[in-house]
């Protein structure tokens, strides 16, 4: 009788300690569909490299203005549909969006994002442009991997993943677009499943 | 005799166990934020975290956001070493039940 209010007392420390520092509303389902704009938009990407009659991309050129866009787009549209559904689902859970712990959450995101979204323009702007696909993925997973003290764990092994995809993207710059297809497409739709299985169901 | 020993009483208490729980894994929580975290009332929270004030196992900086007054509550050292030995005897105690 007496270990069952020791085991109650624990359990309410882990919980607390949980809600206090971590923002547990991400939602699975914007991972499954920034995986879907990922795809989209690297097909689009595919046809409008291929149709331009040149396998390669040139800077400055009206094909390389539009992959940017498409990026873009993929980008904001995936920022978008998170922030969405989060919010959704934080109201649910009666968590807050704005509060401390997505505070950090956001910060510790936005890091390493920020800086190597600096150094890639840089980068481009010196015309070395070969890496550019496994700076991406490399970058995006460091700032998963910081960013996964603050939310649920599950993201931390995501980050892992994309690293090692930009390093093996580094290796062998020739797969470059098909390894950025595997990391933002298909294992954000893998993840996000994980993450809908384990915490949107229920 | 030496598990029983390190239950901390001051500890024993769902209050008491709840700011230190948010405490020990955040730099500061100022009183709305324990208040939200803990569902309980104003007097109530204040008299448990002066309890662990005089303690010395947390300590309350109060100042001024704009023209609010604004509390912040943080674990001093002595008082993450005190609730993680508490959490030890805990487990211990579950362990040696089950």
């Amino acid at each position: 009788m007496e270990s069952e209010k020791y085991l109650r007392d624990i359990s309410d420390i882990r919980n607390l300690m949980q809600r206090s520092s971590r923002f547990i509303s991400l939602s699975g389902l914007s991972g499954i569909l920034a995986g879907i704009y990922a795809l989209t938009g690297a097909a689009i990407a595919y046809i409008l490299v291929t149709s331009s009659g040149r396998p390669y991309l040139i800077l400055d050129g009206y094909t390389f203005r539009m992959v940017l866009l498409d990026l873009l787009l993929v980008a904001l549209l995936s920022i978008g549909t998170a922030i969405y559904l989060s919010t959704r689902k934080a109201r649910k859970n009666g968590e807050k969006i704005w509060d401390s712990a997505s505070k950090r959450l956001v910060v510790n995101f936005l890091i390493p994002m920020i800086a190597g979204g600096l150094y890639i323009l840089i980068i481009l702007d010196q015309q070395k442009y070969g890496q550019t696909g496994a700076l991406m993925l490399i970058f995006y997973g460091l700032a998963l991997v910081n960013a996964s003290k603050y939310s649920l764990g599950d993201i931390r092994y995501l980050g892992y993943t994309e690293i090692v995809l930009g390093l093996i993207s580094a290796l062998l710059p020739g797969y470059g677009f098909w390894l950025w297809v595997a990391g933002f497409g298909i294992m954000h739709i893998v993840y996000g499943l994980v993450m809908y299985f384990k915490y949107d169901k229920s | 005799m030496s598990i029983i020993d390190n239950i901390n009483k001051a500890f024993d208490h769902r209050v008491r166990l709840g700011i230190m729980s948010v405490l020990v894994v955040n730099e500061y929580a100022d009183f709305r934020k324990l208040k939200e975290l803990l569902d309980v009332t104003d007097g109530n929270l204040a008299s448990h975290a002066r309890a662990l004030e005089q303690a010395g196992y947390i300590t309350v900086q109060k100042q001024f956001i704009g023209r609010k007054p604004n509390t912040r509550y943080m674990a001093t050292t002595q008082g993450k070493n005190a609730f993680q030995d508490h959490i030890d005897a805990l487990e211990a105690l579950i362990r040696k039940n089950t």
